[in-house]
């Protein structure tokens, strides 16, 4: 059963120190900014965080990274011309980082989500990314073996969702939404609008409501506000 | 701006003209991209190939975070933040678009589906290694993104870059001394000098731009072939 709210701070309750967050987003496109200010109000730190980048700007996870939470980031491209907060972070030493290929990115939090133990990736083979992990010939194709991502929490932003918490996206905002959903034990959407049973399409569902947990529904969080 | 194809078997020789400049360099690119191919175009210059695609090209765009069939850039008023291309950059949605989630989109990649794929590099070497994540400096975040899975998921991996860096020495060479981005990926090499095959069968010279094969061979520590095979 999922749980609706328009109080970000209800929807990011329960928290713990150490876990680690799967935070949606592509750049900016999808990500869960009211969360994550939500999640820098409610104090856990020691976080290991996981998403594409490491922060745009000084908002969403750039600013849960300026606020000091973050032991550990694990994603594909931290440098970009707008992560001075993680840049700073890092060349300070006061954040830990591991680099995984973007589509390894993914498909270790699929196979979280999906239940699969580990996998053979040609990605990465014969490179530093690749380094100490155990390596197979498969049909004359060398590969190397992959381990799931799981996340205690998921933090992602969709478009819409409805009363049981089925989700769908909007445009590049779906990105790693959909996969990050499967991968929580705690999985957390906030959506433009809630909307009530039969108006979302069944067909066009993209995230099931069995993957959502908890919904933040901004529409009613800033008509209280 | 177009290029003829040149003639099947053999190389030609580009005097009469100095180096391509980047929008030559891009529109040569664009020239040997086959019709109807699902194309992803990395980021940065790569991504400039696509205006020159001629607009009956049939050439689909698949862009790593989760579209295919991308549109052009967004001008001012149709900026819209839920809508960007690998680099992050606003781009459009015209008829005929898909979106999908990101373990899809790699799967695309990965499973083989992508036709062509065209990256920038810092090296390539003569059996097609690529080098263009990482310069290895002891300061430098290491940042990946989408590379590694293009550079090993599409059909045909073409790179575009500069012949040579600017203290002048050749980012064509026998072995990678960057870190590696995948392993024997890169088919076909587009610089400003000359169009490059590369790959077990060594390093084959296409067409060259204000210069000749051998004048190149003599400035590259790899051995150049021509189609003609003199």
């Amino acid at each position: 059963m999922t749980a609706i709210t328009g109080d970000p701070d209800e929807a990011v309750a329960g928290i713990a120190d150490g876990a680690t967050v799967l935070v949606g987003g592509f750049g900016m496109a999808g990500m869960p900014v009211t969360l994550i200010e939500a999640l820098i109000r409610q104090g856990a730190t020691d976080l290991t965080v996981v998403s594409n980048n490491a922060g745009n700007g000084d908002t969403g996870l750039a600013a849960l990274l300026a606020a000091g939470r973050v032991r550990k980031m694990i994603c594909s491209f931290p440098r970009q011309s707008d992560s001075w907060v993680f840049d700073g972070l890092y060349r300070e030493g006061r954040i830990e980082l591991e680099v995984v290929p973007q589509g390894n990115l993914a498909e270790r939090m699929r196979a979280a989500g999906a239940g699969i133990g580990a996998f053979f990736s040609p990605t990465g083979v014969g490179t530093l990314l690749a380094e100490g992990k155990e390596r197979r010939t498969i049909d004359g194709r060398e590969y190397v073996l992959e381990y799931p991502i799981k996340g205690d929490v998921a933090l992602i932003g969709a478009y819409l969702g409805d009363r049981r918490g089925n989700l769908v996206y909007r445009k590049t905002a779906r990105n790693f939404g959909p996969v990050m959903a499967t991968a929580a034990t705690l999985t957390i959407a906030e959506v433009r609008r809630v909307v009530e049973l039969g108006e979302l399409d069944p067909e066009a569902v993209v995230t099931p409501s069995i993957y959502v947990d908890r919904i933040l529904d901004l529409s009613a969080a800033e008509a209280s506000s | 701006m177009t290029f003829p194809i040149p003639p099947a078997g053999r190389t030609v020789e580009h005097l009469g003209r100095g180096p391509l400049g980047r929008d030559e360099l891009a529109a040569v690119v664009a020239r040997d991209i086959p019709r109807d191919s699902f194309v992803n175009l990395g980021i940065g210059q790569p991504t400039t190939v696509a205006d020159h695609l001629a607009a009956d090209s049939g050439v689909i765009l698949h862009t790593e975070n989760g579209m295919l069939g991308m549109g052009p850039a967004a001008s001012a008023d149709e900026v819209d933040p839920d809508l960007t291309n690998a680099g992050k950059i606003p781009v459009t949605e015209p008829p005929g678009a898909a979106y999908f989630h990101h373990a899809d989109s790699f799967a695309m990649m990965r499973g083989g589906h992508l036709d062509v794929c065209v990256l920038g590099a810092y090296q390539v070497s003569e059996r097609g290694d690529l080098a263009n994540w990482h310069t290895g400096a002891p300061d430098a975040i290491p940042a990946v993104g989408g590379a590694m899975d293009l550079a090993i998921g599409a059909k045909d991996v073409f790179v575009m870059m500069t012949l040579f860096a600017r203290d002048g020495s050749p980012k064509l060479v026998r072995e990678c001394t960057y870190p590696l981005t995948g392993l024997a990926c890169v088919s076909r090499l587009y610089t400003d000098q000359a169009l490059f095959q590369v790959g077990p069968g060594g390093v084959t010279a296409v067409e060259t731009y204000g210069t000749t094969v051998d004048e190149l061979a003599a400035r590259l520590d790899v051995t150049v072939s021509r189609l003609d095979g003199r």
